[in-house]
Order: C-alpha cells, then structure tokens, then sequence
C-alpha cells in the first residue's frame, strides 16, 4: 500500500457525525473539535439530538448528530452542509443526507445496512444502491465487525465491545484529516482510568479505525486544514451554558458576594446549574428547587438576605417564575434569570433551538413591570453577556433576563481566555450601618434604591409585593404615589441605557441593505453578510445585545439605510418591538421556526433578492 | 463533623416593644392573629438576638400581613411561595434568625409544594401556622383544611373535600419538629416559638386561630372555658399524657395500636399505667397517633408533640463547601479560567 497519495488543502471543513442517540457521536463529535482546537483551527459545533435519552433504535426519530466546523479561516457557524457524513446507520443517512455537500463524503457502517434496518428507517431498499448515492464519495466500512474482530481478544464484555465502535470513525475521520491521536488517547485514559481494559480497548479501536482508512485509502487524498491566523492568548473551548455558568461566578467575584443560583432542571439550561453546582471550590451556592416557581424565589429569598442572586431555565419555565419576576421588580433587588431559549409553546421542541421568547422576556408579567432584557449571541460571549447581565443587576438593583438559546447554549467554540483584571468593576450600592436608611429612597443618576441587607444593624425594614410609598417604602394605596412609583420602575430601566455600548454597524454607513438580528443567529448572518461583502455587494449588519433598553443609537442607525430586514428564528416578534418603537421605519422580515438555525444560503438568497428590489 | 452555625448573643437586653413597628395593626377587633403577634414579639425578645440578625418573612393571606408589625427585616412575599423565598434567604445567610408565617390557604394549598419541601430539607427556620380552616382575605371561602360539609361562599352546599391534617402532611415530609398552640395562649405559642427557634432545622408551629369573622368558633371545644380542659392535652416531653379538669385523665395505647383515653382510678388505670411523652423519639408513630387526635373523641395534642435532632440543609451546605475548599485546587475565576485543556496561540 502506497502512503498518502495527495494532500488537499482545504480553508474550511464541515463534518457531521451521527448514529442512533446510544451510538456516541456526541463524544466522536466533541472530541473532534477538541483535537482541531487544539491544533489551532477555529471550529464551531452544533450538538442536534433528540429528547429522547434513548429513542428507539434505528429510527429516523432516534438519530443524534454533532456537526462540527472547523477552518483556518475565521468560523461563525457550524456550516450549512457537510463534507463530510459519518452515518453510524440507515436512519442517520435517511436524516442527514440532505445535510451534504454534493459530491461530499459519506462514511457508513455497512453492518447495519441490513434489511431490518431499513425497514426502521423506512426505506424500501438498499439506499447504499441507489444510484443518488453515486454522486458522493461513499466509504463503506464494516465497522462493527472490524471493531469486534478488533477487541475479540481484549477480555471486554459484547456490550463494551459494541459501545467502543464511535472509536473506530473518529479514527477514521482523524486519518483524513491529518489530525493526531493523542488528546483523545489522553481523554480515554482519564475518562476510563478505573477500567483498564476498556481504556486499551478503546485505544485499540480507535487506531484500528485510522490505519484501516489508511489502508484502504479511504480518500484518494487527505485534506489538511492549516491553523487559523487567531489573535494571541491562551485559548479554550467552551459551550455557550458553561460561558454563561462561568460569567456569572465572574460576576459574583468580581462584586464580591457569594453567588447563589436557585433553579430547576430543564433542557437546554440544565448543564448551567449544573456546571454551577460543580463549583463548591468557588463557593458557589446551588439550590435545585422543588420547582421552577421555588427556583426563582429562593433566589430573591437569597437576593433580599444579600447574595448575588440567579435562576436559570428555558422558556416554559420563564412562564412559571413570571409572578415572582414581577416581586423582583417591585422590591426592587438584583436578580439574573438565564432563559435558554427552545422552541415552543409549551413542551414544544425542548433540544431545539428557537428565539420565540422575546415578547415574553420583554413583557410577559402581570402589570407594568420592566425589566432589561440582554440577549448573548455566540457561545463564548454568553461568558460577557452573562457578567453584564450581573452587573445591570446589582448596579441598577433590578432584576435582568439574560436570553441565550439552544444553539449556541450547546454549541462550543474557541474561546480567548480573559483575565479578570480586564473585567470591568461592579459597584454595588449597599447600605450600611450608620446611614440614615429609607427603603425607597433613591440615587439621582440610576434611580436605585440601596440594598440594606439583613444583618446589617440599625436598617430593619420591610419590602413586599403591595405597592410602596415612595421613599419611606410602607403600603400605599395613594392613586398619585402608584403613578409615580409607576413612572419610577419605568425610567429607571431607560436610564440603562445611558450605560450600555452603542449599537455597532459591519458595513458601510450608506450600504443599500442593512441586516438586523439578535442573539443567537449572530454566527449565520455575520456570515452571510461578510460573504456578500466580499463579493462585493453593499450590505451592513446590526446585531442587537441589548433589546431592552435599546441602545440610545438605535433609531439614528435605523434610520440610515434604504432597506433594512429583521432576521430571527420567530415570527418577527424583535420586528414587532422595532415597528412599536419607530413606526416610521419600514421593516422586511426574514423568519423560520423549524427548530433549526438559520442556513448561510438561505440568508444569502433573501438578501440578495432583497439588494436586487428596486 | 459538621460545625454548628452559632449565632453571635445581643449585645443589649431587648424587650417586646422594641419589636413592635411604627405601622398600625390593621387585624380585625378579636382576631387570633394579634395574640400570636404578641407571643412572637415576647419570644423574639427572649432569645437574646441582636435585632438585626432577624427575618420575618410571610405569604399572603391575612396573618401575612405580619412583618409589617415587627421591626425586623420583614418580607412580605408573593402567595404561597413564602417557604421558598425563606429558604433562599436562609442559605444565602444562615446566621439570621428565620421566622416564616403563613396561614393555611397559602401554606397548605398554593404553597404545599414548598412547605413540604422546606420541611423535607430541614431548612432551619420556623413557621408559624395559622390554621383557621378558613380563607379570610378573599372573604370566607373554604380552605384545605376546612372540616367536610362545611359551608362557605364557595361551598354553598357544604364541601365535599377531605381536610389536609397540616401534622400529617407535615410527618409525611419528614418534619423533626411539630407543635400546636391556640392562639389565645400566649404563654404556650412563645414558649413554643422558642423551643422551635432552639431546634435547628424546619420547625412547625401549627396555631389553632380563630377567625372571628369568616370561622368563628372552629376551635370552640377547645378553647372554651368550660370545655378546654378535657380538650386539650397540653404535651410535655417526659411528662404523662394526662389531662382533664380534674387532672384523672390520660392516654394509653391499646392492643390495636390505637390511643385510648382512659380516667385514672377507673378500671384499675393507676397513674403509672399513663403513656409518658418523648417528644425526641426518632421513630414517628407515636407523634402521628397524638397529632391526629381530635375532638371530641379525643382531647387536641399541643405542646411540642415531636423535636428530633437532625442537622439542617445550610449546615450541611456551608460544610460541603468548606469541604470542598479544602482541598480544591481552583481557588478564583481566573483559576478557573485556565483550568482543563488550553492551549497558547502565539
């Protein structure tokens, strides 16, 4: 056998792995991007698997991807479509082929084509057959028996033996892309380190997969992606839920109180409160409530007693903490609620991602009780916008909706890593023991009333839902102090925004078309927009952090271009805000709810369609 | 070994008075609700805490009007979520001084979930349970502990719900600490909220109260003059079960498990032959015999009926961090930070 014939340099990758839910491409796909992070591509990733723990095997229903894309350019989004298609069975070819490149390359483990297996995933025949396939690259490998044959000697059950097979395509994939075997050698060993033979197992497997697709040549010719041309620093990868996890205990550091998350588990916000729980070293408090109303309350119960206080859920969960939100708001104390979005209503799509709870997060309580609401927009910002959201918090004595959603909660990236010097400082306005305290007496720049903490001699008072006489903070049912105090909730969350960053443009300050999105779609229009610039078309992106407030330019930017078009993963709810905000300014609208992210095609075919409207 | 969370001793003598707040108290003429007011008020006094170092925190119903009158930090909450919110403020701080208060409506039906959750952690704090088995702010409609065909606005045709016994609920919770007191007795209801502050963990104090306007009299066998005596067994631990005007009755336990009032000096029952109460009886039965008893079949059980011994949730909180701290390798954020897998671009 001859040695690499060729190798292909390539500026960009996208591979896609998947199988049955119990098939290990979470971990294939993980792994992969850890090892190309770690040889200093830039990657994105986007885990798409099903609620189901164990969904039925072998059906299209059960199949679970991780799409990986990794390039030596700068990467914003996982990619449209693959390269390349690791299909572990039937169902995952039957689900993911639509997600490949044409002429793209297909890898399947042949040993479960077999007829019961198509019949699971509903095909009529062979698809291996079937000439639409011969337009791909298609890698048939017998990676069940090779593994087998592999481990038969190994002193390993039938079961482990089985489960080692993701082993055998990560090797594989490793070989065509150049990729060395040590960090995922590194990972078995710590990972199985109570199991030796599972440890050498999966090591066995894991070379047998790369010098089998060596042997047979698996491609023609290797592709090699050259590192990224990346600022300096130290580096890691992180998900979006750890980033927010992390921005927050930075937060709480960085005021110097202890932190203390109250929360309920749901998909996709889970990993938070659990990476939050994991942090005992740093004194972190976690309290895994009854429910998610408890959730919320706990953490104003801990807010009001003094500690920087956050609960964390996705949308359905924002529902049932909405009347002790609307507490949060009238005692006025400092509190950050995560919403990792997921599509919806009700159960909806629990691991899908969506960006339908914006009206909600904005408006979703009994009376007239604002609140700022910030949204991340890529998983290692989360780490940003989650201190900002701490610090809005605790400087403004208010409670704060930090949006995220699924795609980038569970997506990860490279991430610069920051040094908490560089944070910016958080001053909260405490009261203490001395001062001539009024519950409601308030600073003249924010509006904030100070924070008098149990414990502090001299300040007893008490808060409590009821309205509040301005001041002196006792139950007033005077109609003239319910306007005012009215007024007050309402300017003091406007005053935010004499805090907050302008809104910056991409683009050129006359571009015919100007792009507006927010949060999470950031990855797909950036890079649809930067694409068209590139071939030379005159388009401008403004992506929005903060939503409410808006930043104070907002209008002015709005105003400058022709055309502007909202892009979001609703139905248009950030337009309708705009809309009720400016309502001279016409909108276009680009929307889709299929629980997916935006393409780059698809984005780039209606702006482009948009550029081309006289 | 878990340390135990000592709280720092007044540096003054406090009295009652010095817990009453400037705000009228706006309680109907006659209500239960302004006897418990003064119990909580003489107790907190006597536990020689420095003022600042107390939280009331209430529901809402009519006895969660409550830390408006006492000048401590006070949290008037949301309904039925007082539970919760104290228990937030108890871990977020566990030196302070917890009392939580609810009336049945708001501790039993919208907030069941966190008193049997709070109860079932064994955050230390107490609460106070107004039960008058009657919705009073709402204006009289039937409460989860309401008797059977009772009528009411919203049953007008008696209800036909089965009533919540709070003790049962509350053992089925797991609860280390459960008392009853009347509201009248101020004597008992502050030496009840004393033994409860004492306790560390959830303790309980069910308060019989009477709503003089919505439910007046639905303690009367109890409470009444006349009748009190042989109605009320007043529970002291390592003391006899006995009760009654002329102080010759008391309780035993039959051959089928059940407790039997007996009258000593009849049927040969000398004195001897009464159940004596141990009230630290890890074992829950016999709390749950006494705290189902009613009347007339039975006299009220009130008194401390169980104090367990248990560590609490935030003792067992700050000592897993403490633990954790110890031999943690990761010590600030930027520990943190540059833990794990990282890799320099240069």
């Amino acid at each position: 056998m001859s040695q690499k014939i060729k190798i292909i340099e390539r500026d960009e990758v996208v591979i896609r792995f998947s199988g049955d839910s119990g098939d290990g491409m979470q971990l294939t796909g993980t792994q992969f991007s850890d090892t190309s992070a770690l040889f200093g591509n830039d990657v994105a990733t986007f885990p798409d698997y099903p609620s189901e723990i164990r969904a039925p095997q072998g059906t299209v229903g059960g199949v679970s991807g991780f799409q990986l894309h990794f390039g030596h350019m700068e990467v914003n989004t996982p990619g449209d479509f693959a390269d390349v298609l690791v299909a572990m069975n039937p169902a995952a070819l039957k689900a993911n082929l639509k997600w490949v490149k044409p002429s793209g390359t297909i890898i399947v483990n042949e040993d479960s084509f077999t007829e019961r297996g198509f019949e699971k995933a509903g095909y009529d025949s062979n698809p291996l057959e079937d000439e639409k396939l011969a337009d791909y690259n298609l890698i048939k490998a017998r990676v069940t028996s090779l593994t087998k044959e592999c481990l038969k000697d190994s002193g390993l059950d039938q079961k482990s033996i089985l489960r080692s097979k993701n082993m055998f395509t990560l090797g594989m994939v490793y070989w065509m892309f150049d990729r060395p075997l040590e960090h995922t050698e590194e990972f078995i060993t710590n990972k199985f380190k109570k199991y030796p033979l599972v440890v050498e197992g999966n090591k066995m497997v894991l070379r047998a997969g790369f010098n089998f697709a060596k042997t047979i040549e698996a491609l023609p010719y290797n592709f090699s992606v050259a590192p990224a041309k990346i600022k300096k620093g130290t580096y890691r990868n992180i998900t979006g839920n750890k980033a927010t996890a992390w921005g927050l205990i930075a937060a709480a550091e960085k005021a110097g109180l202890e932190l203390f998350c109250g929360s309920y588990p749901i998909t996709p916000a889970t990993e938070i409160l659990q990476e939050l729980a994991a942090r005992k070293d740093l004194g972190v408090k976690t309290f895994q409530a009854e429910d998610e109303i408890a959730g919320i309350c706990t953490s104003i119960g801990a807010s009001f007693a003094g500690n920087f206080a956050v609960t964390t859920t996705s949308g359905p969960g924002l529902a049932l903490k909405t009347e002790a939100a609307g507490l949060a708001v009238m005692t006025e104390l400092p509190l950050v609620i995560v919403n990792v979005q997921r599509g919806g209503p009700s159960t909806g799509l629990p691991t899908k991602t969506e960006q339908s709870d914006l009206m909600q997060a904005i408006h979703g309580r009994s009376g007239e009780c604002p609140m700022p609401v910030i949204a991340a927009s890529t998983p290692s910002n989360c780490f940003e916008y989650a201190f900002r959201a701490g610090k809005i918090a605790l400087e403004h004595m208010t409670p704060v909706i930090l949006l995220t959603d699924g795609f980038i909660a569970n997506g990860a990236e490279p991430w610069r890593i920051p040094k908490m010097s560089d944070l910016s400082t958080i001053n909260v306005p405490l009261a203490k023991e001395g001062d001539d305290y009024q519950p409601y007496a308030r600073d003249k720049e924010k509006l904030t009333r100070k924070w008098a903490v149990p414990g502090t001699k001299g300040l007893e008072h008490r808060i409590g839902g009821l309205e509040k006489m301005d001041v002196t903070g006792t139950v007033s049912y005077v109609p003239e102090n319910h306007q005012v105090m009215t007024d007050i909730r309402s300017e003091r969350i406007r005053r935010v925004a004499n805090f907050i960053p302008d809104l910056p443009v991409k683009g050129n300050d006359e571009a015919d078309v100007l792009v507006v999105g927010w949060g999470g779609t950031y990855g797909h229009l950036t890079t649809a927009v930067r694409e068209l610039q590139a071939d030379g078309k005159d388009i401008a992106l403004a992506h929005f952090h903060y939503i409410f407030p808006l930043p104070k330019n907002t209008e002015e930017v709005l105003k400058r271009y022709k055309k502007v078009i909202i892009c979001e993963l609703n139905e248009g709810q950030f337009a309708e805000y705009l809309r009720a905000s400016f309502q001279d300014i016409k909108f276009n609208q680009y929307n889709k709810l299929q629980g997916l992210p935006f393409t780059v095609m698809e984005l780039k075919e209606r702006f482009n369609q948009l550029l081309e409207e006289k | 070994m878990i340390d135990t969370i000592l709280k720092p001793l007044s540096p003054e003598k406090l009295t009652p008075r010095d817990f009453k707040s400037d705000q009228e108290v706006k309680w109907c003429p006659g209500c239960g609700d302004h006897g418990v007011l003064i119990s909580v008020q003489k107790a907190m006094a006597a536990m020689n805490l420095p003022k600042e170092m107390f939280a009331v925190i209430s529901g809402i119903g009519c006895s969660s009007r409550f830390p408006y009158y006492m000048d401590t930090y006070g949290f008037h909450t949301i309904h039925g979520r007082a539970a919760a919110i104290a228990s937030g403020v108890k871990s977020a701080n566990p030196d302070l001084e917890i009392l939580q208060v609810s009336g049945d409506g708001d501790a039993l039906a919208i907030g069941g979930n966190h008193f049997i959750h709070a109860i079932r952690r064994n955050i230390d704090m107490t609460i106070l349970l107004f039960n008058n088995e009657i919705y009073g702010l709402t204006k009289g409609q039937y409460s989860p502990t309401s008797k059977q065909g009772m009528v009411t606005k919203t049953s007008p045709f008696g209800t036909i719900e089965q009533p919540f016994h709070p003790a049962e609920l509350a053992l089925g919770a797991q609860s280390k600490f459960y008392a009853r007191s009347i509201d009248t007795n101020i004597k008992l209801t502050t030496e009840l909220i004393l033994s409860g502050s004492k306790h560390r963990g959830t303790s309980i104090i069910e308060i019989l109260q009477n709503c003089v306007i919505y439910n007046d009299g639905a303690h009367t066998l109890i409470t009444d003059k006349e009748t009190k005596h042989d109605f009320q067994l007043i529970l002291r631990h390592g003391e006899r079960m006995i009760f009654g005007k002329e102080k010759n009755k008391g309780l035993v336990l039959g051959g089928n498990g059940k407790l039997i009032v007996v009258t000593i000096g009849k049927f040969g029952i000398a004195e001897q032959d009464i159940l004596i109460h141990d009230a630290h009886n890890p074992d829950p039965h016999m709390a749950w015999l006494l705290s189902n008893m009613s009347a007339p079949e039975y006299p009220v059980a009130l008194g401390v009926i169980r104090d367990v011994a248990a560590l609490s949730y935030e003792e067992k909180m700050v000592q897993q961090i403490k633990d954790v701290q110890a031999t943690a390798t990761i010590k600030c954020m930027d520990d943190l930070l540059n833990s794990g897998d990282t890799w320099e671009v240069k």
